[in-house]
């Protein structure tokens, strides 16, 4: 039996090849760890889908099933879970994520 | 009901006796909670793995009772 928010979310993170699953949108980011996460995304200087988890329950709950992780903001490339804001913070600090973004 | 610094060290410590935790109280409100933790546990994980290991020993309450965890982890040689 296929989980059809699993189904959107696989979807939407392979047709798009970065995504940020967020609180609010990268103009109007409505917690801080999403807000952290869009500066480090522009200081990246790359296009992303931002996807805003609070205009859809479903997927708010179903992208922490998804990846396993507990909390929002959750950033995807590739299709691979990369991580959270921390994650994010740290790989940007040591240039980790500017080479993945890169490619 | 937020953890406070000890429960959160406490309850690190129960998975990771060997751990060494840094708290930093970001907000001073006693729940926006920064952690270094460094654990030979984590030698030779990712850092997700190293993330999730910690959101485990911290027994689920990530998201609920711990609103916000700024966490760092580092591999004790």
């Amino acid at each position: 039996m296929t989980n059809p928010v699993h189904e959107q979310i696989k979807k939407d993170i392979t047709e798009n090849k970065v995504v940020l699953y967020m609180k609010g949108t990268p103009v109007f980011p409505q917690c801080g760890f999403s807000s952290m996460s869009v500066q480090i995304m522009e200081h990246c200087g790359c296009d992303y889908k931002a996807i805003n988890v609070l205009d859809d329950m479903l997927i708010r709950e179903g992208i922490k099933e998804y990846s396993d992780w507990p909390t929002i903001p959750q950033l995807y490339v590739n299709g691979e879970f990369i991580g959270g804001c921390d994650i994010m913070r740290e790989m940007f600090e040591e240039n980790e994520l500017q080479e993945l973004l890169k490619d | 009901m937020p953890m406070n610094a000890d429960e959160i060290v406490n309850q690190i410590k129960k998975t990771f006796p060997d751990a060494v935790v840094e708290m930093t109280d970001l907000a001073g409100d006693g729940d926006h909670w920064s952690a270094v933790v460094k654990s030979s546990s984590f030698v030779g994980k990712s850092r997700i793995q190293q993330h999730k290991m910690v959101y485990e020993a911290l027994g689920g309450k990530m998201g609920d009772d711990l609103h916000a965890l700024q966490l760092k982890t580092k591999p004790l040689d």
